[in-house]
């Protein structure tokens, strides 16, 4: 258990005395605040680089990922705009392969109506690969897309111009243009949560661990471990992106 | 967000076969970006046509000279238009010039479209056009004498050194100019063909293509105004002249069906893994503008047209209808061409799994009726330039016109 | 001083007068040395406006805004975290941490709760309601893994709400599942409509009691060895009492011989034992 858990334990402990209630109207964002760090250095960009794992063969297909998603990064409600979202893949025995969807698989998945025989099915989160070589930033005019020091690839919406190239770039489709701002959008791992010590929203309420998020490196992240133990793949290694979101059990029809 | 655009987008939705990544469903490149290089192809391919005349010395073609740079101009105008309509922030649209991005071939769009207008076209209609300027200022008054001047830069030099001088100069821009109009549409073709996510547009021959397509709807473009103009003021055509351009767009239009049919050849033989999508693309969506439009009207008939008119005794007023004929179905098909490099290749799924649709709006931002008034414009801008810098050979009141036409 | 301005001008324009008309004798006329200065305006006049609109923190840490960083950092969490809900509701947290449901997010089910925790009576996490919510996760999905556990909406306990038998904090079910269809759905689906249809589970797997309370603790056995799947397919084989009840006339247990059958292969590496239709 962190060390700011039990220190956090302590002081619940403390608050619980009658009359405390009302205290906790004004030590509560107190609290938040040591909870998020404040007390310890600034974050410092450097010394972090960071992935995600997902394990497919954890996948329920729930879509809490998408509307967390949605909810957290003020993502537009309608089925046009993802930042992640999740497929399903169906490989009937006579070799047609089903690959489907419905609204980012925000509100999960509806039952398959097909008297057909199943050889295997499974569900498929996908989001930004936050790609070490990504083609995303390497076309964009003006320089709005950039890969962080911290490994994140991030866009300047203040800077974008809306030329949509990167968008046409990328290929796993990635991105998007916010309907709102028009300017290009994307999951960003959830930036302004990973830097204060916080999980992306979409692995925070995954409710199987199928979404693994950590460093890559010499760390001692949930992720580190799960590179040394399981085999990895990425999407489309082909392309030369080097994606930084790594695979188990991903299966070879998966685009 | 807009009801409309809503509406659009859950219409394509709709429209949706096999599966698509849920982003997909907006397409992002609109007419608008078919467009762009359909007029920046016009520009190379009738600045390369008027320097066959002056490096080359076609002769032959000298009526179109003038004609073919002020053609130019007016395109090179529009050019950036559609461009700018497209963007989300057209405001910010001064940043290519700020930060242009080295690795990004879409940033070279504000260097080349300089480079190309201010040091090759403007530079050489300036040179061209200065002498004849001058003697016409002598002789005006008011409001075009005024423009004249402007235009001509005050210059007031027409000793024979000076117009000497002009026409080296031209001569070494034209020079100057073929590869500059090659870079102009070729960095256009880069900016698909270098898109490795898309295989429908990632080739190699996709520069080599965009350029050979432009000469062809250059040439042809030229040919149609050449025609047309000479109808509107009842002038004679020069049938050696139009002899010639057919030619010159016959032997294009050979190159061009050769190049694509190359493409595709290689396509079909190599049969890499997007080859199902892509075969599905061709045959449902883009079969009418591919197929029919691109390939039959737009290339095969044409071309034997212009083969049997231009090498037959057919009477001299048959002949020249029958390249007007050509010529205008060659404009569609290379603005078909550019529809189904552009929309075709956002019209299936990266996860080459489904195809969805492209729903063109008649009016807004990117609507049909922008488009077509952005492709009215440079007829409009040419009417100007047309008026303003006369291109036909009784406006040069040049004594000795074969004397002082050595290059 | 206007006759001064004046007289200056007019020098001026004698100069220039002079000047081109001194044209010949220069290496370049005129009209080039005009477009020289015009194009040389031009250039330092862009230079200027570059260095004037370029923004501040551009370039600092690559070809981008440096301010972006801090910007795209800035934005404010909804989610909490499930570590804040604990530091109020330990209680809750304690049990959830040693149930089934421990790597649920308290925000999975109870939504963003950022808000919660700054003014804890104003903004108040929703509490899920009905059977939909506690169904976006276990009704039953032929894609979901295998062992997760899933119902069949309609066939359990149709109308009344989850937490009436499960606590969502803790949610062991009240009795054991009794079928193995309960968490092995698909397996039971895909069983039931093949030839190895009236065979129960526990016909060719031995399955622990504890397995019902603790599936990963407590594996079943799995058969080893072709003889296994020899006791009724055999040539010679008498199907085991199990089977008695089943009526042959419908259907014949198919026969090979067993030793040649298949060479030195067990049966499931040709055959799927859930549907082992020969093809």
């Amino acid at each position: 258990m962190p060390k700011t858990y039990e220190r956090r334990e302590f002081l619940a402990e403390l608050l619980k005395f009658p009359g405390a209630t009302l205290l906790l109207g004004v030590v509560g964002p107190v609290k938040l605040l040591a909870a998020a760090g404040a007390d310890e250095d600034e974050y410092d960009p450097t010394e972090h680089y960071y992935a995600m794992g997902i394990r497919v063969e954890n996948c329920i297909g729930c879509g809490k990922c998408v509307q967390a998603c949605k909810s957290e990064n003020d993502v537009p409600d309608e089925p046009f705009y993802f930042r992640t979202w999740v497929e399903r893949y169906i490989v009937y025995t006579d070799g047609e392969v089903q690959v489907d969807s419905p609204e980012g698989g925000i509100h999960g998945f509806p039952e398959v109506a097909t008297d057909k025989e199943i050889l295997r099915t499974f569900f498929v989160p996908k989001l930004c690969n936050h790609c070490d070589n990504p083609p995303c930033v390497q076309v964009c005019p003006v320089g709005a897309t950039f890969k962080s020091q911290d490994g994140v690839v991030l866009v300047d919406s203040d800077y974008c111009i809306g030329c949509r190239y990167c968008i046409q770039a990328c290929p796993y489709g990635a991105r998007f243009l916010d309907p709102r701002t028009h300017t290009a959008d994307k999951c960003t791992f959830c930036y302004h949560r990973i830097t204060k010590g916080l999980l992306p929203a979409c692995v925070e309420v995954c409710p199987t661990q199928a979404r693994v998020f950590g460093e890559i490196g010499d760390r001692s992240t949930p992720l580190n471990r799960m590179m040394r133990m399981s085999h990895l793949e990425v999407l489309k290694p082909h392309m030369n992106t080097e994606p930084k979101v790594f695979y188990t059990a991903l299966d070879g029809e998966v685009r | 967000m807009a009801s409309e655009e809503l509406a659009r987008l859950e219409s394509a939705l709709s429209q949706v076969s096999g599966f698509i990544y849920p982003n997909e469903v907006e397409l992002h490149w609109s007419i608008l970006i078919v467009i762009y290089p359909y007029l920046t192809g016009l520009v190379a391919g009738a600045f390369i046509l008027a320097s066959l005349e002056r490096v080359f010395n076609v002769k032959a073609i000298q009526p179109t000279y003038r004609l073919a740079l002020l053609t130019a101009l007016a395109f090179l105008i529009v050019a950036p238009m559609p461009l700018q309509a497209h963007l989300g922030h057209p405001e910010r649209a001064f940043e290519i010039f700020l930060t242009p991005n080295p690795s990004s071939a879409m940033a070279m769009f504000g260097f080349v479209y300089l480079w190309y207008l201010m040091v090759v076209l403007l530079l050489e209609l300036w040179f061209e056009y200065r002498a004849d300027l001058v003697r016409w200022r002598q002789s005006e008054t008011g409001v075009m004498k005024l423009v004249h001047w402007l235009i001509s830069l005050g210059s007031r030099d027409v000793s024979s050194a000076a117009v000497a001088f002009d026409r080296k100069a031209v001569h070494v821009i034209t020079i100057i100019g073929i590869p500059s109009a090659f870079l102009l549409h070729g960095y256009v073709g880069f900016i698909f063909g270098s898109v490795k996510a898309n295989p429908w547009w990632s080739s190699v021959l996709m520069p080599i293509v965009f350029l050979f397509s432009a000469i062809v709807s250059g040439i042809s473009l030229v040919l149609l105004i050449y025609y047309v103009t000479s109808l509107l003021r009842r002038k004679e055509l020069d049938m050696r002249c139009l002899n010639t351009l057919a030619s010159f767009l016959l032997y294009a239009l050979i190159i061009d069906l050769s190049l694509e049919a190359l493409d595709f050849i290689h396509r079909l033989y190599e049969s890499e893994e997007s080859i199902e999508i892509l075969e599905r693309l061709i045959f449902s969506k883009l079969f009418l503008s591919l197929t029919i439009v691109q390939i039959l009207l737009g290339t095969i008939v044409p071309l034997v047209l212009l083969a049997s008119a231009r090498f037959s005794r057919l009477p001299d007023e048959l002949k020249r209808m029958v390249y007007f004929i050509a010529a205008l179905l060659v404009q569609v098909g290379i603005f078909s061409t550019r529809w189904n490099v552009v929309i075709g290749g956002q019209l299936f799924s990266k996860s080459l799994r489904g195809l969805t649709a492209y729903k063109l709006e008649l009016g807004g931002q990117e609507g049909l009726l922008v488009a077509i008034g952005l492709l009215i414009l440079p007829f409009l801008i040419l009417a100007l330039l047309l008026k303003i810098l006369p291109p036909w050979e009784e406006a040069t009141t040049d004594p000795e016109p074969s004397e002082t036409r050595l290059t | 001083m206007i006759t001064t301005l004046l007289t200056r001008i007019r020098a001026l324009r004698i100069r220039i007068r002079a000047w081109r008309a001194a044209s010949s004798r220069r290496k370049f006329p005129t009209q080039v040395i005009q477009l020289g200065v015009i194009f040389v305006a031009i250039g330092v006049s862009v230079f200027l406006l570059r260095q004037k609109f370029i923004p501040e923190s551009f370039g600092e840490l690559g070809h981008y805004r440096a301010d972006a960083v801090t910007a795209n950092a800035a934005l404010e969490p909804r989610y909490a975290g499930w570590q804040a809900c604990a530091t109020c509701h330990s209680d809750k947290v304690e049990v959830k941490n040693k149930s089934y449901h421990r790597n649920v997010s308290c925000e999975a089910c109870h939504g963003p709760a950022s808000d919660h925790t700054e003014d804890f009576i104003e903004h108040l996490p929703e509490v899920p309601v009905g059977r939909e919510p506690c169904l976006a996760c276990h009704s039953y999905l032929v894609s979901r893994p295998t062992g997760f556990p899933q119902i069949l909406e309609e066939r359990h306990n149709p109308v009344r709400p989850c937490t009436s038998c499960h606590d969502p904090h803790d949610p062991t079910p009240p009795e054991h599942p009794q079928e193995c269809s309960a968490c092995h759905t698909s397996i039971a689906r895909t069983k039931a409509v093949s030839h190895h249809a009236p065979l129960d589970c526990e016909v060719c797997h031995e399955v622990p009691p504890e397995h019902k309370e603790r599936p990963h603790a407590h594996l079943p056995k799995k058969p080893f060895a072709r003889e296994f799947c020899g006791t009724c397919h055999a040539t010679d084989a008498t199907p085991p009492e199990a089977l008695r009840g089943v009526d042959f006339t419908v259907y014949e247990i198919p026969r090979i011989d067993l030793v040649t059958h298949g060479g030195t292969l067990v049966c499931w590496q040709c055959h799927y034992q859930h549907s082992p239709e020969a093809r």
